[in-house]
């Protein structure tokens, strides 16, 4: 070290200065606060009212929520047991109903020793969509499948599936993880027959049936295969050719092979759905099919040749104009005036087809968005690949169009999924109102009115947020731009 | 190819319409042939219909629908029961969705010539009443001037409620509800300073409360509620069917008929009504298209009226309504089964 300055100057510091902390009033906390909540006189009042109704909501919120009782067999009894701990005045929550019933607001009347079969219908669903839902990242997949395989055989286990039963789920599950894991081209091929065990899981009888119904779709698809050299023509052979079978030979043939090898379940009728097995049985039908059936009516709505863009326009235009609760009265009170009768065409069916007509019209649009906002040299890039055009949508204008419009279809789920307890107008058990109405007409429980409610509105808004944390995740996945 | 398609599948369905109608007027082959019959009840309706934790029916009406079955079917268990609402009760009949409807339905004029329905009798007599929290101080409902009323929409009790106090000249502020529950949280909430239904669920309500002593149900009666089962039009002899069972049941405890008595006084009986009711002599039975002892089965599912009453509604029970105009005549009440002969 030099010693230049050592005579020039009297005080050199050779050292730093420890950091000084900031001013209490520049850091941490209390900056934050000064900055967001009281930086001028009217954020300090926005802030105090806000605080204000937060200290109201919680005031009044609170005793009752902190004197829930879960333990009881009436409201009466609640009522007992609420003023013997907390003075005779004191209110509280009587979610004894919740613990009482919530086979109910699950189930609906389902049969108690079947609880294990929407149970497992609901846990390969997962298994069924792992595969597409999370397509380039193993790990999420594995996490979801393992869960959900784990968790189905959990719950039906303790909602007293016999030893066979569980054996079975058992197998089912760990084969179908094994084709996951081993032969990812394979599990898209059971992820399609999903459905149709679904179909036999939760409404029993033979399996041949909804076996035949997917046979309608295999003959449909050979012959549009066998013709397809002939364009159009092939389509609509296809499409006569599966109606047929559905109407004249499916049921024959499946009568016919069932009463050599039955594979029967007990079945199920439609009026005993009710609560969350009803909504999401309508919910997961009715997004699964929405889908398709919008990305058809987008591209027919946007398509050059007029009849068809006519007819998907007066589609989702009346579709649009049209109350939900209209169509689902149609369903269930119009169409039997045109059913010879004695004819049983389900209930729960026609919902189905109903609320997925109705969404389907919302997300025609919503994809139709996604279409618009694709700029025009990508329609002009495909063309220029010489893609005809089912092609060209398929590989270049589609898997665009769809990542645009994911916020906006996963939306259009979400709202479907809680409009599914619109059914309750047409006499069928929503877990929303049918069911607690239901719950609430025996004596015991009448007057059990915010409890059925919240536990309800909490089971919704777990299922919503999935949905919606999901379709963010995507939104992360696909990302492909640097904006 | 799609048009074609289009254009049968609308024949197939006018080809199917005229077949309904034709149909028509058969309901008993058609119950018969299915093996279960559909029968309309309310969604959920203290005492009158609600299902229990297992999901078994119980209630008033809910006892009339497996009497009608035990008549025609044999088995009181082959009942579908089919929840409606106040909207879709009428539609469900007539659209053939239900065999009958027994869901406290009021039997008015219109409803049985321009619905196209038949109220086949009554099965409970209901008023329209109100309650009141007592510090309101109003002990009749002719001072309920100036009141917020809680008033389910949809109902002949609203218009009701139009009427009386339009008579008196009085004036009031409706508060609309939707449903039973729905009322008495805004009954609770002091939304409204009375509730207004029927007497029946009035009773229920107040006694389901935490403080009943702190309500009051007001005397006044205000409207003629009979509530009755009801079919579709032009089927008389299906019609005839629901009439009679109820009429076997109200007759039933009229003759001391109960579900404990009801073999030996079958084998027993000198009564010669009690014998043709039961089928003892004669076959009325055939008459209906039913075998001679189908009244026999109706009684013994859950007894004569007088016991559903008391088990569904009645003191005994928490919601503990009176006889009032639902005793028999002997007793002073409206119940008066035509004679079996």
């Amino acid at each position: 070290m030099s010693d230049t300055h050592a005579q020039t100057v009297a005080f050199v510091r050779d050292t730093m200065l420890p950091p000084e902390p900031p001013p209490v009033s520049e850091s941490g906390a209390v900056k934050w606060l000064r900055e967001n909540l009281f930086s001028g006189p009217l954020n300090i009042a926005l802030t105090l009212l806000g605080l204000f109704i937060l200290w109201l909501l919680f005031s009044t919120l609170w005793p009752w929520l902190s004197h829930s009782v879960w333990n009881a067999n009436s409201m009466a009894e609640c009522r007992e047991i609420i003023a013997a701990a907390h003075g005779p005045d004191a209110s509280g929550g009587c979610f004894a109903v919740i613990k009482h019933r919530w086979n109910q607001f699950v189930f609906g009347f389902y049969p108690v020793d079947l609880y294990w079969r929407p149970v497992l219908a609901f846990g390969a669903l997962f298994l069924a969509l792992a595969p597409v839902l999370f397509a380039d990242s193993p790990l999420a997949r594995r996490i979801v499948t393992g869960t959900a395989a784990v968790l189905t055989f959990a719950i039906a286990a303790v909602l007293g599936a016999g030893g066979l039963e569980l054996a079975a789920i058992a197998v089912l599950l760990l084969a179908w993880i094994l084709l996951i894991e081993m032969r990812g081209d394979l599990a898209l091929v059971a992820t399609l027959l999903y459905p149709f065990l679904a179909v036999w899981l939760l409404w029993g009888g033979t399996l041949w049936e909804p076996l035949m119904a997917l046979a309608g779709f295999v003959i449909g698809f050979v012959i549009w295969r066998a013709l397809s050299a002939y364009g159009m023509f092939a389509f609509a052979a296809a499409v006569l050719a599966a109606v047929l079978w559905w109407l004249l030979l499916s049921d024959l043939v499946a009568r016919g092979i069932a009463a050599i090898l039955p594979m029967r379940l007990v079945p199920v009728s439609s009026d005993q759905f009710g609560g969350f097995v009803l909504s999401i049985t309508i919910g997961v039908a009715g997004i699964a099919l929405s889908l398709p059936l919008g990305i058809v009516l987008a591209l027919a709505r946007r398509s050059d040749l007029p009849i068809i863009k006519t007819m998907a326009v007066l589609f989702i235009e009346f579709i649009r104009g049209v109350p939900l609760i209209t169509l689902l009265f149609v369903a269930s009170l119009l169409l039997n005036y045109f059913m010879p009768p004695g004819t049983n065409f389900d209930i729960i069916l026609r919902v189905i087809i109903m609320v997925t007509l109705f969404a389907s019209a919302y997300m025609a649009e919503v994809i139709r968005g996604g279409l618009a906002a694709l700029p025009k040299g990508q329609y002009e890039a495909a063309d220029a690949l010489g893609l005809d055009y089912w092609k060209a949508q398929r590989l270049v204008i589609l898997p665009q169009a769809l990542k645009i419009s994911i916020p906006g279809i996963v939306s259009t789920f979400i709202g479907m999924f809680k409009d599914t307890t619109l059914v309750v107008f047409v006499g069928l058990f929503d877990p929303l109102k049918a069911m607690s109405d239901t719950i609430r007409a025996s004596f015991e429980w009448k007057g059990a009115y915010w409890e059925p409610y919240i536990f309800v509105g909490a089971i919704f808004f777990i299922l919503c947020f999935g949905m919606s944390r999901y379709s963010m995740y995507l939104e992360r996945r696909l990302k492909r731009d640097h904006r | 190819m799609k048009k074609s398609a289009l254009f049968g599948s609308v024949t197939a369905l006018a080809l199917a319409a005229t077949g309904a109608m034709a149909a028509e007027g058969d309901t008993l082959n058609e119950v018969k042939a299915r093996g279960v019959m559909n029968c309309g009840v309310n969604t959920g309706l203290v005492g009158f219909a609600a299902p229990d934790a297992n999901g078994n029916w119980t209630g008033f009406d809910v006892a009339l629908c497996k009497a009608v079955a035990a008549a025609v079917l044999g088995d009181a268990t082959k009942v579908k029961y089919v929840p409606t609402t106040g909207q879709t009760r009428f539609t469900a009949l007539s659209s053939g969705e239900i065999d009958m409807l027994a869901r406290n339905s009021t039997w008015t004029f219109q409803r049985d010539t321009d619905l196209k329905l038949d109220f086949v009798g009554v099965n409970y007599y209901d008023g329209q009443g109100f309650m009141v929290r007592k510090d309101l101080g109003v002990s009749s409902a002719k001072e309920l001037e100036g009141a917020t009323i809680c008033i389910q929409t949809g109902t002949t009790t609203e218009l009701n409620l139009a009427d009386y106090f339009k008579a008196n000249g009085m004036s009031y502020q409706p508060v609309n509800i939707d449903s039973n529950a729905e009322g008495e949280q805004q009954y609770m909430a002091a939304a409204c300073d009375a509730y207004t239904t029927d007497a029946s669920g009035l009773a229920a309500t107040r006694a389901a409360f935490a403080d009943p002593e702190n309500h009051i149900i007001l005397p006044e009666i205000i409207s003629k509620e009979p509530l009755g089962p009801a079919v579709r039009h032009g089927d008389n002899n299906w019609g005839d069917i629901v009439r009679w069972t109820l009429n076997a049941l109200v007759a039933a405890e009229e003759y001391g008929v109960t579900s404990a008595n009801i073999d030996e006084l079958a084998k027993s009986s000198q009564n010669p009504e009690v014998q043709r009711l039961l089928g003892t002599t004669d076959e009325l039975g055939k008459m209906l298209g039913l075998d001679a002892e189908w009244a026999k089965r109706a009684i013994k599912v859950s007894g004569n009226y007088g016991e559903i009453f008391a088990a569904t509604i009645g003191e005994q029970t928490p919601i503990g309504l009176a006889r009032g105009l639902n005793a028999q005549w002997t007793q002073g009440g409206l119940l008066y089964a035509p004679p079996f002969r």
